[in-house]
């Protein structure tokens, strides 16, 4: 047999949805090219090396990574409530912890200001009792970034444990592992990919949150303000260096873009 | 079955926003032929609500709408070639480049602000003055904006080393996290603590140590109504205006 | 007895009331339709279900027993278990997967994967420990999952539809290997199926499930021979003969012989004849059928629009064949006839 029987007719795209297409890729591709355009490339190392640009991109990688590390350490186990125990209020929880992502930041910061600022609910024990104030602190915007970023975590973690078979437990269970090394080596392990992508989500909406942080934790350069705030601040006096950081910003949406590849989005086990 | 409710709909849009066009919020008696923007600082925004109202009743046939931002931010708005009309800045330092530049013509000083520390009610730090701030928790304006300039300028001048504990990135920001105690001072403009009411409370600088910010205004050389943004700078300096900055709090021009 | 259950559960509109014992050593079978409980049984005596009521001892220990209240979970149980589609952790090695249980128990990794390799090489499947259950072909996988099983030692070992998810050829060898290695375990298994083959190769005795009640018990070849319900008699409506093959005569263990088409099989065999490929003749028929036997009819019965003919042995046959034929044939009980099946129609399986 030298050739195909028959090939299979091949659709072509319809114009208007090709047009339509054509003018979402525009739309959101112009902004991305205009930034790399109106870069200055040969200033690029020594506005990244200033001193405040290399104070905010300390401070992100900083910040984000703790509230990264924070998501998933309380983001995981409410996944795995949300997916398998059998609560009576998980509708509930689930649309709480939801709730971030539709948010405006601005109004987390608010909120998280009402709740943990120094006459805040909680914030007001924390200030009288330990002269702890998360406003204006590191810990602020650790906290506020876990805010905004850990439904990422929980919603991919809490997809991939539902449609993860859960009879693999089972079998493990039959051969005489507990829970717990059923949980270790079993049910993490499977939703492995998915929570990696989750974790990956998580880092990348914290590393760019700006309203919850500007609003709660304040813009002090070296303390609270990160490389959005930086940006903002940069913006209307020194364009350049927003441009810049600005860059840094977008290269790392890039990478995460490239590490999450569409397969482990989908969550349970590839 | 075609789709009919479609067409119809867009026909109501269309026409509802046609229909709001053509009404305008300006005179009764007829519309107005012209509409002018003025890109104004953020804190003129009170007072200038109330100017626009008096401007706009003895110039009927002129419609006034604000854009109110910081000044550094209408300053790059206004290189970009955005239409405004005016530009009303809180300090030179705004409006010195472009004017340099050429984009705003006939800059007129109309009004000039001061300095005051802002506490929450009861004053819980017990503030009495600039000596109190280097043991309290200070927010300010970011250095970018001029509110910010002029808190940097008072600091300096008075010799205060102060690490305040965030620079906000306008008046409002600091205002509202003193108004919900959240830090024991933020520096302001008087007319912000005048016009915050009740909700905070004022600790004066004295006249001696304290930072002048001028207010100036001028027209923006590619405006397409010139003629009525040059009345309107010039309104700004007449005795009605003169008395509603007064009763904000602001300092006639020098 | 190394099993003892009573399990009592309902569900919905079904319910299971089931009791089973076995012997160590000996393998039960469990037949029966969808939906008639069997793989809730395993469940139960797993432990992955727990019954209303009822009582389970397994090698003298009671895991189940709801008067006292007890209910062992399963890793607390002795009990192996190889799932219908083997559930091999993706994730981890065949080596992995046949270590999890004694590692699970808290063994050592060398001695977890000393015990596993003992026992791939038993299995003859060795050379995959490294490879992933991915990669594996159903009969390796399969094996895998039994090496998994028995590695723990466990007092019963349970099957579910242990040959359902293999293709007809592999199925075969499998069976095959499975019943060696159900010969050398010390305890007690339950294997549900649904294909009486398996039920005929690897059970010593075997339990008909229907609507979660016990309709038949006995050894395969009594199930087979005198079915008490329509549906088994339907399942095992085929002729199912052992013997012994060589030069392509089979020597039936009941008396008798038959013809079959491979001349190179020398070994203990299962013969499958359908009844539909039984010819019925009044007189010797011509032809080129191998297998001719005269006999004489023993029981006719009405079966939907057909007729099943019992025809007296050995061997022992049942033949189908349309209610015209029976009134051109004049057949009733006693009557004289002639069988012819040819060698082709028939399936031979080592037994």
């Amino acid at each position: 047999m030298s050739a195909t029987l028959a090939t299979s007719r091949r659709r072509t795209t319809p114009v208007p949805i090709g047009a339509l297409a054509a003018v979402g890729v525009a739309f959101l591709a112009i902004p991305l090219v205009g930034l790399l355009l109106t870069t200055p490339w040969s200033r690029l190392p020594e506005l990244l090396t200033s001193p405040v640009a290399a104070e905010a991109l300390r401070l992100s990688l900083i910040t984000s990574l703790s509230a990264t590390a924070l998501a998933v350490v309380i983001g995981v186990p409410l996944a795995w409530v949300l997916a398998r125990a059998h609560l009576p209020g998980r509708t509930f929880i689930r649309a709480l912890v939801t709730l971030p992502l539709v948010l405006p930041p601005v109004v987390g910061g608010v909120a998280l200001l009402l709740a943990f600022g120094r006459r805040g609910l909680i914030g007001q024990y924390l200030y009288d009792w330990f002269g702890v104030q998360l406003p204006f602190s590191t810990a602020g915007v650790i906290l506020a970034e876990a805010f905004v970023a850990m439904p990422f975590l929980v919603i991919t973690v809490e997809g991939a444990l539902r449609g993860a078979d859960p009879r693999f437990e089972e079998a493990a269970a039959t051969l005489g592992a507990k829970r717990w090394t059923i949980l270790r080596r079993i049910t993490l392990p499977l939703i492995g990919p998915a929570l990696l992508a989750g974790t990956i989500l998580a880092w990348a909406r914290a590393l760019g949150e700006f309203g919850a942080t500007i609003t709660f934790a304040g813009n002090l350069p070296g303390v609270t303000q990160t490389l959005p705030l930086a940006v903002y601040s940069a913006l209307d006096t020194d364009r350049e260096a927003a441009i810049a950081l600005s860059l840094v910003l977008l290269a790392a949406s890039l990478a995460v873009l490239l590490l999450l590849r569409d397969r482990y989005l989908r969550g349970g086990s590839s | 079955m075609t789709n009919w409710r479609a067409p119809s709909a867009t026909a109501l849009i269309v026409a509802l926003v046609a229909g709001s066009a053509a009404c305008s919020p300006a005179s009764s008696s007829g519309t107005p032929s012209t509409t002018i923007t003025v890109g104004a600082a953020s804190s003129l925004t009170d007072v200038f609500a109330t100017i626009g109202e008096e401007f706009m009743a003895d110039n009927r046939d002129i419609a006034v709408t604000f854009s109110f931002a910081g000044s550094s931010a209408i300053a790059e708005q206004i290189r970009s070639g955005a239409p405004l009309d005016v530009f009303a800045s809180a300090g030179a330092s705004s409006m010195d480049p472009v004017a340099a530049e050429g984009l705003v013509t006939d800059v007129t000083t109309f009004a000039t602000n001061t300095l005051m520390i802002a506490t929450p009610r009861g004053n819980p730090a017990a503030i009495t003055g600039l000596a109190d701030l280097p043991r309290a928790t200070v927010l300010v304006c970011q250095e970018q904006v001029p509110c910010g300039v002029a808190t940097a300028a008072l600091f300096q001048q008075n010799g205060l080393d102060i690490s305040p504990v965030s620079f906000e990135p306008d008046v409002v920001s600091v205002l509202g996290k003193i108004e919900a105690d959240e830090a024991d001072a933020g520096i302001v403009y008087v007319t912000d603590v005048l016009s915050s009411g009740a909700r905070v409370e004022g600790v004066a600088i004295p006249v001696a140590d304290n930072v002048t910010t001028t207010y100036q205004a001028g027209v923006v050389r590619d405006s397409a109504h010139a003629d009525a943004a040059a009345l309107f700078v010039s309104y700004l300096t007449g005795q009605q205006a003169q008395a509603a900055f007064a009763a904000a709090g602001f300092a006639a021009a020098p | 007895m190394s099993l003892d259950a009573h399990v009592q559960l309902g569900r919905g509109d079904f319910s299971l009331d089931l009791s089973l014992d076995a012997a160590d050593g000996n393998t039960i079978g469990l037949l029966g339709p969808n939906g008639s409980g069997k793989s809730t049984t395993l469940r139960c005596l797993a432990g992955l279900e727990t019954p209303q009521a009822g009582r389970i001892d397994i090698a003298g220990v009671t895991v189940v027993d709801t008067d006292r209240g007890i209910d062992l979970p399963p890793e607390q149980r002795s009990v192996g278990f190889v799932f219908q589609d083997y559930l091999l952790f993706p994730h981890m090695t065949v080596l992995d997967n046949v270590a999890f249980g004694l590692r699970a128990r808290g063994e050592s990794r060398q001695a977890a994967e000393r015990r596993a390799r003992e026992w791939l090489d038993r299995l003859e499947i060795g050379d995959l420990a490294s490879r992933k259950p991915g990669r594996l072909s159903g009969g390796q996988a399969q094996r895998v999952a039994l090496a998994r099983a028995l590695v723990t030692d466990p007092d019963l070992l349970l099957l579910d539809e242990p040959l359902a998810a293999l293709d007809a050829g592999t199925r075969a060898s499998v069976r095959s290997l499975l019943r060696r290695h159900l010969a050398d375990f010390r305890g007690a298994v339950v294997m549900v199926t649904h294909d009486p083959m398996d039920a005929m190769v690897l059970a010593d005795r075997v339990v008909v499930l229907e609507d979660g009640r016990a309709v038949q018990t006995g050894t395969p070849g009594d199930v087979a021979r005198r079915p008490a319900t329509a549906y088994v008699a339907q399942l095992v409506g085929v002729n199912m003969l052992r013997g012994r093959a060589r030069e392509g005569v089979v020597t039936l263990d009941d008396g008798g012989e038959i013809r079959i088409a491979d001349r190179a099989i020398n070994e203990a065999v299962i013969v499958a004849l359908r009844p539909e490929a039984i010819s019925v003749h009044l007189q010797h028929p011509e032809g080129s059928a191998r297998n001719v036997w005269h006999s004489r009819v023993s029981g006719l019965e009405a079966r939907g629009d057909l007729v099943r003919l019992e025809v007296e042995g050995p061997p022992a046959l049942t033949a189908v064949i349309t209610p015209a034929a029976v009134a051109d044939l004049a057949l009733h009980e006693g009557a004289d006839i002639w069988l012819t099946a040819k060698a082709t129609d028939l399936d031979v399986y080592p037994a």
